[in-house]
């Protein structure tokens, strides 16, 4: 192997870039070829993988004997009925329960118990039909007298350790909070939220007072009730206790889990009116405005006959895409509409306050997949005064040549961009990555070097009109080079 | 089996061995044959406790995982489901025991890991099943040895539970973990803490320590000092790309209970005889442990020391293979025969460490060789060859200069270089929709480095994420600012900067082949939370007050008492040991840098390493989405 020389590693453990001190890189590669090669070369006298010392692996990669592939083995073993690794007792089917009229589980189905609580205040009613707190009366095991009588501490610690415990003596509202400040006072999640149930017969309003005090205990309730999926009652509790942010946000969120869009549009609307912060109130706004233009535009577009959609015929349904994405579409199958249709990409730009610069990369991105040229031309036309026109863009044209070249755009068209890049270094790297011959050149000859024009006419063909290019300048004794 | 445990300071195999010793009693009061209903979940972490064998031997035949309708049939006597607490399994359980053969009963159990719930019993009660369970238990299961310095509580939603959904409960279990340790290694005199949860975490341990006061365990202290420290004090160090092997390991393909899952394709055994056989299509798994030799080297080195050790690896090994043609007399081959195991065993190791080396290459290192020659035209005094030319130079800019381009970001940010902009990368990374995670990792690292960020520059990112991306992750976004990891600058002066300097979060010259300092980890940046631990040990946190007032949270410092009779001895020149636990996750990054310093000449100290999980960057912004699975680009 070679080694780099004393003096580059001096260089190198030496010299100050941030992020990556790098020995050399052949040698890494090198390096990490050789341990393959010396692997795979090393002989192996005995093929047997199958020493107790290396963990056996299975054909899937799971170590042999790992839980989580015996649950596989087991179960897979069942689906195709090669039971032989197990011992077996009895293969008799069972019978089969499926086809018999009634469920089993129909017969345990939970009677609700009205009378054991109830919901705790008007605006929960609706919601009564379903059981929140568990049956807390009775103790689980005998001893009631014992367990009765117990102080909120002694009670807490049995709920602890799962011993038999009745909260039935917790009657009075300051013997429920005692209760429930002690179960905060032990951060134990699983007590403090049993601790609640006590408290679904008392009247909403004394409640909340109280509750207002006791912020841990209350926010172990919300995420009780938000995994439970009571987000209907969250979101009332919110707002009875003036977390009004959070309620909305909470209301919001429930979006998500409304598939029809129409319902999900009406959904949306029906949040517009919540409080949100301002800029919240906004993104909500925006949200519902897109999903109403998307269902339209969908609508239409559907049945659309229009040359454009038979040429490139839709993927996929435009229905709660992201605003870029919308933009992107439209700027593909409703480019050039006037301002005043939904779909048109000036229309979008304005109702969603696009910035320029998004607006032109997606724009570029839609025209260029179409590879109509002239209209990303006009993209960045700019009249000035005199009436001249002017190339102008907002993102830097090495990076309108970069998402030309993604689009396949043929060299010419590149070549008249990548004589817009201002910076000197990006322009002379763009012309090399996508090889447009007359700038490199042009730009080398104004650069006067006279070795970089000779190692880049070596790539070129020979007898091209580059290369031939190359040699007249060569030729050329007027210039003065400077190597 | 567990030799991974036992090479540390602290023999963590006891731990295992306890844990074990529960399993079993659980298991054999379901006296006959059993099947095992698995939560899917918990099959990782029992797979770091226990391994099939142990199960069989207790009679354990059968094993499913838990899903609607009916559980396959089996013919065993007792079937047992292994569940965490939620309410949704509870609904399965119920509808697995109701559809259950009633012509020939087995007996239902039910274990709840880590414990059972009030909650998840009620549901069983509404659902008509209460009744049907013989046993109903808790498995405690709070704190899991990983790793011979490494105990980790699995708990993937601890941090957004305690800081976005201000629900506690993982806390009460690690105080529950930290008390079952104290019961099996001593009761640690020195506490020490830094944020809300590290605080709430003591006075629980306090408290339940008060509680038992009369079951005093009679055991020397192994532990000399407990460092609790809150993910929220450092909100940085796991915003940022890791940079040793094993965290680039976790970055680029995650690493879940020990185990990781590799493209196949790298892995494709080539024996003799065998030619053209068909690519494996299954990911490759591979445990990853101390148990390792071969990994256990080099998984904490800076990737870029990991190619020159692998291959002095092979040379080493080339040479015992050698070895064979040395053996002359019968005693000698004897001698060669028996080494076999061991040198095909890390022949093996090698050949793995090599394909994944070449992946991660594959990924970083076209960025990383462009940043080679960049810094060569950069230092001008050198004697350019012609092989690097500026068109060879450009044909490497073609290739990815992801991974690079994102680095150098991180590394401007951390070094607090134009923070209060918009940076144009993160820009232009939305604009080709990036990975919306990655965006949100750079977007409150900016933050983070910045002490919030300008409203005017908040705004505009949000504006184009919600643009980009859809509107609904105006949740998300709501969620980073709740846990502070986005912020609006508020009045107060930008004090990273201070904190940066005071703690010397950032060193110029880190030496990635042979580290002098833990910022090697992060390729110059050393992670706040370990240099908190490193002060801590010395010269002590009195030097560094003003730092910690600007942190989150109160610092503090608890004694607890040693029964008089166990006072450790120290005898000169022996290592103290402090068990430094992350509340809110901890980054293989940082738990390379706390092995560096156990590892240090002078360090004095050793550290054992616990957490409520592993994570890195990208599982921990997802762990704080909402709806991340949805739509994700």
């Amino acid at each position: 192997m070679t080694r780099a020389k004393p003096e580059d590693d001096e260089y190198w453990n030496s010299s100050k870039f941030k992020a990556f001190t790098f020995d050399d890189e052949d040698d890494e590669f090198s390096q990490l070829k050789e341990s393959k090669r010396a692997v795979n070369s090393i002989l192996v006298d005995d093929d047997d993988e199958d020493e107790e010392d290396v963990e056996r692996v299975s054909w899937s990669g799971e170590p042999v004997g790992s839980i989580s592939w015996s649950v596989k083995e087991t179960a897979s073993s069942i689906r195709s009925g090669s039971e032989q690794s197990f011992p077996k007792i009895d293969t008799t089917p069972s019978l089969s329960k499926q086809g018999s009229g009634y469920s089993l589980s129909s017969l345990f189905k939970a009677k609700s118990k009205p009378g054991a609580f109830q919901s705790f205040s008007e605006s929960f009613s609706d919601t009564s039909s379903r059981t929140y707190a568990p049956e807390l009366r009775k103790p689980k095991s005998g001893g009631k007298d014992v367990v009765s009588d117990l102080s909120p501490e002694e009670t807490v610690r049995r709920m602890q350790k799962g011993r038999a415990f009745s909260l039935e003596k917790f009657c009075s509202l300051q013997d429920k909070l005692l209760l429930l400040d002690e179960a905060v006072a032990v951060y134990d999640g699983n007590v403090i939220t049993a601790s609640w149930f006590l408290f679904f017969v008392i009247v909403a309003e004394i409640l909340f007072r109280e509750l207002m005090a006791r912020d841990v205990a209350l926010r172990h309730y919300v995420h009780y009730l938000k995994e439970m999926g009571e987000q209907k009652l969250v979101v009332e509790l919110l707002k009875a206790l003036g977390r009004t942010e959070d309620m909305a946000l909470m209301h919001y969120k429930e979006h998500l889990n409304i598939k029809d869009e129409s319902r999900r549009r009406d959904f949306l609307k029906s949040c517009l009116s919540l409080p949100f912060s301002q800029d919240d109130a906004t993104h909500v706004q925006d949200h519902y405005t897109l999903l109403e233009r998307q269902i339209i535009i969908e609508a239409s577009d559907k049945k659309a006959v229009a040359e454009i959609f038979k040429k490139f015929p839709r993927k996929a349904s435009i229905l709660n895409m992201p605003i870029i994405t919308t933009l992107y579409y439209s700027c593909f199958y409703h480019y050039g509409e006037s301002e005043g249709t939904f779909s048109s990409p000036s229309n979008i730009r304005k109702t969603f306050r696009i910035s320029e610069k998004q607006y032109i990369l997606t724009a570029l991105g839609a025209r260029a997949k179409l590879k109509s040229w002239f209209d990303v031309d006009s993209l960045f036309n700019t009249k000035n005064w005199l009436g001249y026109t002017k190339k102008r863009s907002p993102i830097g044209f090495h990076r309108v040549v970069d998402i030309l070249h993604k689009n396949s755009a043929p060299v010419q068209v590149l070549q008249e961009y990548v004589n817009l890049i201002d910076d000197p270094d990006l322009k002379l790297s763009g012309a090399l990555k996508y090889k447009c011959h007359d700038i490199v050149i042009n730009t080398y000859r104004d650069l006067k070097d006279r070795q970089q024009l000779i190692v880049y006419r070596e790539k070129l063909e020979r007898d091209s009109p580059e290369y031939r290019k190359i040699q007249e300048l060569l030729n050329n004794v007027q210039i003065r080079w400077k190597n | 089996m567990a030799s991974h445990l036992f090479c540390g300071r602290v023999n963590l195999n006891i731990l295992r061995e306890a844990a074990r010793k529960d399993l079993r009693e659980f298991l054999d009061k379901c006296s006959g044959s059993k099947a095992i209903v698995w939560d899917e979940y918990l099959t990782g972490p029992f797979g770091l406790i226990a391994q099939y064998s142990l199960l069989k031997e207790h009679e354990v035949e059968k094993m499913f995982t838990l899903k609607a309708g009916r559980i396959p049939s089996a013919a065993v006597k007792n079937i047992v489901f292994f569940v965490r607490p939620r309410l949704e399994l509870m609904d399965i359980i119920a509808e697995n025991v109701a559809s259950e053969d009633k012509l020939q009963p087995r007996d239902v159990h039910i274990l709840f890991v880590p414990r059972r719930s009030l909650l998840c019993e009620q549901r069983l009660k509404e659902k008509g099943v209460l009744n049907s369970f013989t046993n109903i238990d808790e498995y405690i299961l709070d704190l899991i040895p990983y790793d011979g310095d490494l105990l980790s509580m699995e708990s993937e939603s601890s941090f957004r539970e305690c800081y976005l959904e201000n629900d506690q409960t993982s806390l009460y279990h690690a105080a529950k973990g930290l008390m079952n340790l104290q019961a099996l290694y001593g009761t640690i005199p020195q506490i020490f803490g830094k944020g809300e949860c590290a605080r709430h975490v003591a006075n629980m341990m306090l408290r339940m320590k008060r509680e038992f006061a009369g079951s005093q365990t009679q055991i020397l202290p192994v532990f000399d000092t407990l460092l609790l420290l809150d993910r929220n004090v450092d909100l940085l160090t796991p915003l940022a790309t890791q940079l040793t092997y094993e965290g680039l390991i976790d970055e680029i393909f995650g690493i879940t209970n020990g185990y990781v899952k590799l493209p196949p394709e790298k892995f494709a055994q080539k024996k003799q005889g065998e030619g053209g056989k068909e690519l494996p299509t299954e990911p490759k798994k591979l445990q990853l442990n101390s148990a390792e030799e071969l990994y256990a080297e080099i998984r904490d080195k800076n990737f870029n020391a990991v190619g020159a050790a692998l291959s002095k690896k092979a040379k080493i090994i080339s040479a015992a293979f050698e070895e064979r043609h040395n053996a002359k007399t019968v005693g000698e081959i004897k001698q060669f025969v028996s080494q076999l195991p061991h040198m095909q065993a890390a022949r093996s190791s090698l050949a793995n460490h090599t394909s994944i080396a070449e992946l991660i290459k594959d990924i970083t290192t076209d960025s990383w060789l462009y940043f080679i020659l960049c810094n060569m035209v950069r230092n001008a005094h050198l004697n350019m060859p012609d092989v690097f030319s500026q068109t060879a130079l450009l044909s490497c800019v073609s290739a990815s200069e992801d991974f690079f381009d994102s680095l150098t970001v991180e590394q401007e940010f951390m070094t607090g270089v134009d923070t209060d902009k918009v940076s144009t990368y993160i820009e232009d990374c939305i604009a080709q929709k990036d990975p919306l995670i990655k965006i949100l990792r750079l977007v409150c690292m900016q933050s983070v480095c910045n002490n919030g960020l300008k409203q005017k520059v908040l705004d505009y990112y949000k504006k184009e994420i919600l643009q980009t991306y859809g509107y609904k992750h105006i949740l998300t976004l709501k969620n980073l600012e709740k846990v502070g990891l986005l912020k609006p600058q508020s009045t107060m002066r930008n004090n990273y900067p201070t904190i940066r300097k005071t703690l010397k979060l950032w060193m110029e010259d880190a030496n990635e082949q042979n580290p002098n300092d833990i910022s090697y980890v992060y390729s110059g940046y050393a992670p706040l939370s370990v240099r908190l631990t490193q002060v801590l040990a010395r010269p002590g946190w009195r030097s560094i007050e003003e730092v910690l007032k600007m942190l989150p949270g109160p610092h503090f410092e608890e004694r607890q008492q040693v029964p008089t009779g166990l006072h450790k001895k120290r005898q000169p020149g022996e290592n103290r040991t402090t068990l430094v636990f992350f509340l809110g996750g901890v980054t293989y990054a940082e738990i390379a840098a706390l092995r560096f310093l156990s590892n240090m000449e002078d360090s004095g100290t050793e550290y054992i390493i616990a957490a409520t999980k592993l994570i890195n960057g990208t599982s921990w912004i997802k762990s704080l989405m909402d709806s991340p699975e949805e739509n994700l680009p």
